[in-house]
């Protein structure tokens, strides 16, 4: 790469590869599983891993960045607060709004939990723009996939298919992605309305060319954000009307720290991801609604099973996200099941990276 | 260089008996068209890379998804290579048949089975043609967003295998960010269902990894796309440029200002030419550049839009700028644009399309570079542009009359592939890679890339029967590929391992 080009790099920056595939290759030598940790904020989010820690905090910096051409690759241990201070400053953005789960949130942590934030439906998840990856095989070599360009169909998509393996496959060290710029206009407002009235509204104007870009049902009341040109924006907040909302609103949904979310409520969280015209799921508990329907969160003291089951019959899947569970995301099918089970086998074949953190059975 | 299938180097093909597998075939699907004539199979013998033609061993053309399964549950019992075929649009050979293979034709699974406005989706079945769905949804106000510049002919089902892309990625997308599910058929006989109608299933993103894996993994039966809503409004501006560098300079200034449009296309003096003597599209032949830019969306987002676009044009120093003034203008246009192939094609006996990506910046070197692989070999070479996402299409023109004229420009094709690499680029946007690029992965990709592939590829189809020789090169094929290009001193980077 053209590193004259290259911006956002700062004196923490490091290069820790060579050290990571040592280890690697010594735990791959050994059997000994490890852990890859980042900076632990998703730690709750799937099974525990018995391993020695890989800590990938120390192996930072944004390596390249050009604005114009929308790619920023960066480093797996980089705060992802870093990444979007640096995208923030030259007008741009992560457009998926992955949530961080405390301050401590590390890009390598994002690309292999792959959660995205309340602007998903409408702009795409965080494997959308993943462009292309750097990854430690099991034998400590580190190899790239993919790359710095929009388009790029050579060979299998693995950069796509590690992001959200949570760490199953490889250990991930970079990540090229594309950003965009942010939006010209912002606006977020509220509206009272019943969740049947509102999913019927959500539902008309996914058909229509509006400028959506969040929207959240809870207790009575319509979330929405509308994202992009000057006037479309100011058109469409004068047709709504309703009452300005803060859009702090958009960043507590996303992090968790709306009050729905108090870590004292005892009952289990659940994320239910169904077909956004899903209608209420006939489930005891408390539910708040976010993706327009396509994201759901359950708070209920139902069993397992129940919640799967009525995921499944809905065309969806369920995931606990409550630390501890026994398996907090819901089962694959017997074929899907043994595909896993031969990629883990064919890209892990002693089972070393992070075994048991996404399924017991690899 | 010949892209046909060889064992040398492409590794061991099982020796299959053409009587037995036509006789296990039809005595296990009696209802399926079994193609064994010569005459019927003539037709199957190439894709859209018509320069190679290979006649398949038989013809499959199955109806039903229970006639996949024992097809292939045959196949694999037999151990008769699989190669999957679409409507056969492919520009990268990625459905060539093999002699000892069964091609398997998809286009009788060209049913709509569905679509609905408020799920915003399509469920089709593969043989369906790309722009039947976009035709199928327009009335609801709806549309299939990526259209590969072949979509009146191609099919879906093509296009997940290749990962198509077409002239709105920018904006919208490649196939992989519009399909919400497959259903695969793996070479056991296993139904998999990948994704869902939700945004995401659990697991692994095995629908990511099936996109652009051009029927390696497994054979899909359904596909279910995301539909948009149709953009309110689309307006073209047409900038002209003395220079070329110009040109690509202003692309990336549109989108400096925080511009994304739903297309940014840019052609050079040899493709403008081209497309006005036969569209007559209104191109101003004078010119060394012209960048098209469609602005889509709601109708006072893209007034705005256009007026800033103007700004920043006449800034970079367009010599003119047009604003369509009205639909058949804007259709004109395009039609220029997309007519640029066949138009070219006017020009010479034959030509040859390339497919690299670029990062942007690097266009001025990568163009310069063409022309010298133009003025050197004797060929000349068009270019037309996604400007936007970096996607190159150089045309190249020859005479497939002229002895060795083929082979020229199938080698002045490689280098500019490996110039798109030794720049960041990638050999292939959207045609994907086929046979025909096969050679160019081993400069892309080190060996132990490629040896990651070839276990994905081991995980689905351990045998190897599912479309042989295309996509992943074997060792073995870098190896000679690597060492040919070491005696011609041309590797662009010799400092990587080699073997």
């Amino acid at each position: 790469m053209d590193d004259t080009q290259a911006t956002g790099g700062t004196a923490g920056d490091r290069d820790l590869a060579e050290a990571l595939c040592a280890r690697v290759a010594e735990a791959d030598a050994s059997g000994r599983p490890i852990r890859i940790a980042g900076g632990g904020t998703k730690a709750f989010y799937g099974r525990p891993v018995d391993g020695e820690e890989l800590d990938l905090t120390g192996h930072r910096g944004i390596t390249h960045y050009d604005p114009v051409e929308l790619v920023v690759s960066v480093r797996a241990g980089t705060p992802l607060q870093e990444l979007e201070q640096v995208l923030a400053a030259a007008g741009q953005q992560l457009p998926f709004e992955p949530p961080h789960f405390g301050p401590g949130a590390t890009v390598g942590g994002m690309i292999a939990s792959g959660l995205s934030g309340p602007r998903r439906p409408w702009t795409g998840a965080v494997r959308d723009f993943v462009l292309g990856i750097r990854v430690i095989t099991h034998q400590g070599r580190h190899l790239r996939f993919g790359g710095e360009v929009m388009k790029n169909v050579a060979g299998y998509d693995l950069s796509r298919l590690m992001t959200g393996a949570l760490g199953t496959l490889g250990v991930i060290t970079e990540v090229s992605l594309k950003v965009l710029p942010k939006p010209a206009a912002s606006h977020s407002l509220c509206l009272q309305l019943p969740l049947a009235n509102a999913m019927a509204k959500l539902t008309k104007w996914g058909q229509q060319p509006m400028p959506l870009s969040a929207a959240g049902w809870y207790d009575g009341r319509l979330y929405l954000r509308l994202e992009g040109g000057i006037r479309s924006v100011a058109a469409n907040r004068a047709r709504l009307g309703g009452e300005d909302l803060d859009p702090a609103f958009w960043t507590a949904l996303r992090e968790h720290t709306l009050p729905f979310f108090d870590r004292a409520d005892p009952r289990p969280l659940w994320r239910l991801s169904l077909p956004h015209h899903t209608p209420p799921l006939d489930l005891a508990g408390d539910v708040l609604y976010d993706w327009a329907g396509a994201q759901r969160w359950l708070r209920s003291d139902l069993p397992t099973s129940a919640v799967r089951e009525a995921a499944a019959r809905a065309g969806g899947h369920a995931i606990c996200y409550t630390p501890d569970t026994a398996e907090p995301f819901s089962p694959l099918s017997p074929v899907l099941a043994k595909h896993h089970r031969q990629l883990k086998a064919r890209l892990d074949p002693n089972g070393i990276f992070n075994p048991g953190r996404m399924y017991a059975e690899f | 260089m010949n892209i046909l299938f060889d064992e040398r180097l492409d590794g061991s093909l099982p020796q299959s008996d053409p009587q037995t597998t036509r006789e296990r075939l039809r005595a296990a699907l009696p209802g399926m068209t079994l193609l064994d004539r010569e005459e019927d199979r003539r037709p199957f013998e190439c894709d859209g890379l018509s320069a190679y033609r290979v006649m398949p061993m038989l013809v499959a053309l199955p109806e039903t998804v229970d006639q996949v399964v024992t097809l292939l549950q045959t196949c694999r019992e037999l151990r008769v290579p699989v190669v999957t075929r679409g409507a056969g649009t492919g520009l990268s050979g990625g459905a060539l048949p093999l002699e000892q293979g069964v091609l398997l034709v998809m286009s009788r699974f060209d049913r709509i089975l569905e679509i609905d406005p408020e799920k915003r989706i399509a469920r089709v079945q593969p043989g369906v043609r790309n722009l039947a769905i976009s035709e199928a949804a327009a009335p609801l106000g709806l549309y299939y967003a990526p259209d590969p510049s072949s979509q009146i002919a191609c099919s879906i089902g093509g296009n997940v295998a290749e990962n198509a892309g077409g002239v709105h990625c920018l904006k919208y997308g490649l196939t992989v960010h519009n399909v919400m599910a497959v259903e695969a058929i793996t070479i056991e006989g296993e139904k998999m269902v990948l994704g869902s109608e939700a945004l995401d299933a659990p697991g692994f993103d095995l629908l990511a990894l099936f996109n652009g894996s051009e029927g390696m993994l497994g054979i899909i039966t359904e596909v279910t796309v995301k539909l948009l809503p149709k953009p309110e409004t689309a307006k073209v501006i047409m900038a002209s440029f003395d220079d070329v560098e110009k040109a690509g300079k202003a692309v990336g200034d549109i989108i400096a200002a925080g511009i994304i449009p739903g297309g940014l296309e840019m052609m050079d003096q040899l493709a403008i030419q081209a497309a006005e003597d036969f569209i007559h599209a209104g191109y101003p032949t004078g010119a060394q550049a012209i960048l098209l830019c469609e602005l889509d969306g709601v109708e006072a987002d893209v007034a705005d839009d256009c007026q800033r676009v103007r700004e920043v044009l006449a800034k970079a120093g367009a010599t003119d700028i047009a604003l369509a003034r009205d639909e058949a203008e804007r259709a004109r246009f395009w039609a220029g644009r997309k007519n640029a192939f066949p138009a070219v094609g006017r020009l010479a006996p034959d030509y040859y399309c390339m497919d690299g990506t670029i990062p942007r910046r690097e266009l001025p070197r990568v163009l310069k570079g063409i022309a010298a692989l133009s003025a050197e070999s004797g060929l000349r070479v068009a270019n037309v542009f996604h400007a936007g996402d970096g996607n190159m299409h150089p045309l190249i023109l020859f005479d497939a009359n002229r002895p060795g004229e083929l082979e020229r420009a199938e080698s002045v094709g490689g280098r500019i592939l490996e110039l798109c690499v030794e720049v960041g680029g990638s050999i292939t946007g959207e045609h994907g890679v086929g046979r025909e690029k096969i050679n160019q992965m081993c400069t892309q990709f080190q060996p132990d890339e490629i040896t990651t592939f070839h276990a994905v590829k081991a995980a689905f189809d351990p045998e190897g029967l599912l479309n042989p020789g295309k996509n992943i090169p074997t060792l073995a094929r870098c190896a000679e590929y690597g060492a040919m290009h070491v005696h011609n001193n041309q590797l662009p980077h010799p400092d990587l391992p080699r073997f």
